[in-house]
C-alpha cells in the first residue's frame, strides 16, 4: 500500500486555482533528474503572495527537491538536470542569464536541522547583509531581524555568544532571523521543526503565522497537523508527481483525489 | 553477591564468565603498556637531554649569557678559539624555516582549498596520491635535489648566491612540508558539515565566499594545526639543510650566505668523534635541548591559537 503507482497521465487536481496576478512563484511543467532518476514529473504549481503553501507527501515524494528548485539549491548537486519553467516575478529562474547567487538573496531558506554558523548570534544574523555589502545600521538590522523571528527578548544579552550555545528551538529561530536579515521575498522552510520538541515547534508555527504578512512562505512538512495549522494552501505530492493542490481546509476536509484522501487519513505514507 | 544470586544468575545463563573477564583485563593491560611506551620514551629523552645540558652549563668554560648572546658557535675548535653562542644556529634554522613557510603555507593551503572545495572527487584522489608520493620522498634525496638542481638554477637568478645557502634548502623544504599542510587541511575542511555550507549558499553566498567565510574559519583549528606541524618538521628537518645549506655557523640574515642550523650542527658533531662527556659532545645536547624547547613552545602556542580563534561546530 505504501508506494502506489501514479498513472502516467495524471493531471493535478486543483481547487480554487490562484489567478496569475497573485502569484510570486509559478512552476510550469517542472521536471528534474538526478542522473537518470527522474525525481519530479511535470509539476505545475502557483504560489500566492503573502500566504503559506505547504508541500506534503511521503518520504521520497520529491517535496524537498521541489522546494530546493525555488532557490536553485539543487544546483549544488552534481548531475542535476531541470526542464520546464520556474518563474519568480515573471523571470524564469532557470534561464541561463539568471545568477543563482542573486536568486538566493531573494529566496531565503530554513533547513531541517538548525544550522547556525559557529559564530556569535550577532554575526549569524549579520552574515547575509555583510555578504551583500549592507551599508545601513547593522545593529538595527540585527535587532529588527531577531525581533522578527521572536528571538530578541531571549538573546539580546547574548549577542556576542556563540549561536551554537542556544537551544534547538532558539537556533532554528536564529536561522529564520538570519534568513530574514537579507530581506528576501520568499522564505523556504524544509521541515523546520522536525528536529524540535513540541513547545519549540509551537513557537515556530506561531512565527510562521506572523511572518506571512511580510513574506511568502513555502514549507515542506512531514507533519500533516502542522500543514493543517500553518498553511493557507497545501500541495500533495507522490513519487515526484503533484497529485492535488488547493486551499488547506479543502485538502484536509474534502480531498478530491483518492490518493490525497488516503494519505491525509494516514492510510499510507 | 549472595550464593543465591549466583545460583540464579547461573541458572539464567547471566553469570560472569571467568575466561572473558581475564581476557578483558589482559587486553586492557597490553594496550596500556603500548600507550605508556610513548610517555616513557618522551620522559627518557627529556631526562637524557637535560642531564647532559646541565653538565654543559655547569662547565666553567660555558656561561648561559654567552650561550644566549655570543655571535659565534665554534665548540669543536681548540679551546683558545672556542665560542658557545647559539644564535648563529638558531638564526640559521629560523631562516630556512622562514623560507620553507613562505613557500609551503600558501601553496599548501591553496592546494588544500582547491582539493577540498573545487576539485571533483576524481581529481582530488589523483592529486592526493601524488602528494603522498611527494611526502614519501626521503629528505636526503630532497637535499641532493636542492644542492644539484635548485641551487644551480637559483645561482643564475640570485647574484652572489653561495653553493650552500638557506634559500635553496628552504625552498625545497617548502615542498617537503606542502603535503603535510594540505592533507591535514583537506581533512579538516572536508569535516565541515554540509549543513553549514548550505546555510551560506542559502543566504546568497558565492562559492569563494562560502570557502572564505564559512569553511576556512570552521576548519581553522585543523589548518593551524597543520601549519604548526609543518613548522615543527621544518625546524627539526636535518638532511636537506645539512646537504644544501652548509655547515658553517654564521651570524647573518643574508639568505645567500652559507650557514648552519641546529640540526646540521648536531649531524656534524655526532659524526665526528667527540669523546663522550667532553664539552664538544655536551654542546650537542645543549643544541638538542634548545631545539626541543622551540618545538615544545610552538605546540603550546598552537594550542592557544586554536582555542582562541577556532570556531567549534558540533
Amino acid at each position: 500500500m505504501a508506494s502506489q503507482a501514479v498513472p502516467k497521465d495524471h493531471v493535478t487536481v486543483r481547487t480554487d486555482p490562484i489567478p496569475a496576478g497573485e502569484a510570486v512563484v509559478t512552476l510550469e511543467n517542472l521536471s528534474l533528474w538526478y542522473g537518470d532518476f527522474q525525481a519530479l514529473h511535470d509539476v505545475s504549481l502557483t504560489v500566492p503572495k503573502n500566504q503559506v503553501t505547504a508541500l506534503i507527501g511521503a518520504s521520497g515524494c520529491g517535496k524537498s527537491t521541489l522546494l530546493r528548485c525555488v532557490n536553485r539549491m539543487n544546483d549544488l548537486v552534481p548531475s542535476v538536470r531541470v526542464e520546464g519553467q520556474l518563474s519568480y516575478e515573471g523571470v524564469n529562474l532557470y534561464d541561463g542569464a539568471v545568477d543563482p547567487v542573486e536568486v538566493r538573496r531573494r529566496v531565503g531558506m530554513v533547513f531541517q536541522k538548525p544550522n547556525p554558523f559557529p559564530k556569535s548570534v550577532y554575526e549569524n544574523v549579520a552574515f547575509g547583509p555583510r555578504l551583500h555589502g549592507y551599508a545601513g545600521d547593522m545593529d538595527a538590522l540585527v535587532e529588527k531581524s531577531l525581533k522578527g523571528a521572536a528571538l530578541w527578548d531571549e538573546v539580546q544579552d547574548k549577542l556576542k555568544q556563540s549561536g551554537l550555545g542556544l537551544s534547538g528551538g532558539q537556533q532554528q529561530r536564529l536561522c529564520i532571523a538570519r534568513a530574514m536579515a537579507t530581506d528576501p521575498d520568499v522564505i523556504l522552510m524544509d521541515e523546520p521543526t522536525s528536529a524540535l520538541d513540541p513547545i519549540a515547534t509551537d513557537r515556530i508555527e506561531e512565527l510562521i503565522h506572523e511572518i506571512k504578512k511580510d513574506y511568502t512562505v513555502i514549507i515542506v512538512t512531514h507533519n500533516m497537523q502542522q500543514a493543517g495549522r500553518v498553511s493557507d494552501r497545501t500541495a500533495f505530492m507522490h513519487l515526484g508527481v503533484l497529485i492535488e493542490e488547493g486551499p488547506t481546509e479543502q485538502i484536509f476536509t474534502n480531498p478530491q483525489h483518492e490518493m490525497t484522501e488516503r494519505y491525509i487519513s494516514g492510510r499510507f505514507g | 553477591m549472595t550464593q543465591n544470586a549466583k545460583t540464579l544468575a547461573r541458572a539464567a545463563g547471566l553469570h560472569k564468565s571467568g575466561t572473558r573477564n581475564v581476557g578483558e583485563r589482559v587486553i586492557g593491560i597490553v594496550l596500556f603498556l603500548a600507550a605508556s611506551v610513548s610517555i616513557v620514551t618522551t620522559a627518557a629523552v627529556i631526562l637524557a637531554l637535560s642531564a647532559e645540558t646541565i653538565s654543559f652549563f655547569a662547565d666553567p668554560a660555558v656561561s648561559i649569557v654567552e650561550f644566549l648572546t655570543a655571535r659565534e658557535w665554534t665548540p669543536l675548535f681548540p679551546e683558545s678559539q672556542r665560542y658557545f653562542g647559539i644564535s648563529p644556529l638558531v638564526i640559521g634554522t629560523l631562516m630556512v624555516t622562514f623560507v620553507a613557510l613562505i613557500v609551503g603555507l600558501p601553496l599548501g593551503l591553496g592546494s588544500a582549498i582547491y582539493l577540498s572545495e573545487f576539485a571533483n572527487p576524481q581529481t582530488r584522489r589523483s592529486v592526493m596520491s601524488v602528494l603522498e608520493v611527494l611526502a614519501g620522498i626521503p629528505t636526503v634525496v630532497l637535499g641532493y635535489f636542492a644542492l644539484f638542481f635548485v641551487t644551480p638554477i637559483l645561482r643564475d637568478i640570485v647574484p652572489g648566491l653561495n653553493l650552500f645557502n638557506p634559500l635553496s634548502a628552504g625552498l625545497v623544504m617548502g615542498f617537503m612540508i606542502l603535503p603535510t599542510i594540505s592533507s591535514i587541511s583537506v581533512d579538516s575542511m572536508q569535516a565541515v558539515p554540509r549543513a553549514l555550507r548550505e546555510a551560506a549558499y542559502g543566504l546568497g553566498a558565492s562559492k569563494h565566499e562560502v570557502v572564505a567565510k564559512v569553511v576556512v574559519p570552521a576548519a581553522l583549528s585543523g589548518i593551524v594545526a597543520s601549519f604548526i606541524l609543518a613548522m615543527s618538521r621544518a625546524i627539526g628537518e636535518t638532511m636537506i639543510v645539512t646537504l644544501a645549506a652548509g655547515q658553517k655557523p654564521t651570524f647573518t640574515f643574508d639568505l645567500r650566505e652559507t650557514i648552519a642550523t641546529m640540526t646540521s650542527f648536531i649531524v656534524q658533531a655526532a659524526k665526528g668523534d667527540q669523546p663522550a662527556g667532553s664539552l664538544a659532545s655536551q654542546s650537542l645536547y645543549a643544541v638538542g635541548a634548545t631545539l626541543f624547547l622551540m618545538t615544545f613552545a610552538l605546540n603550546l602556542v598552537s594550542q592557544q591559537i586554536v582555542q582562541r580563534f577556532g570556531e567549534r561546530y558540533e
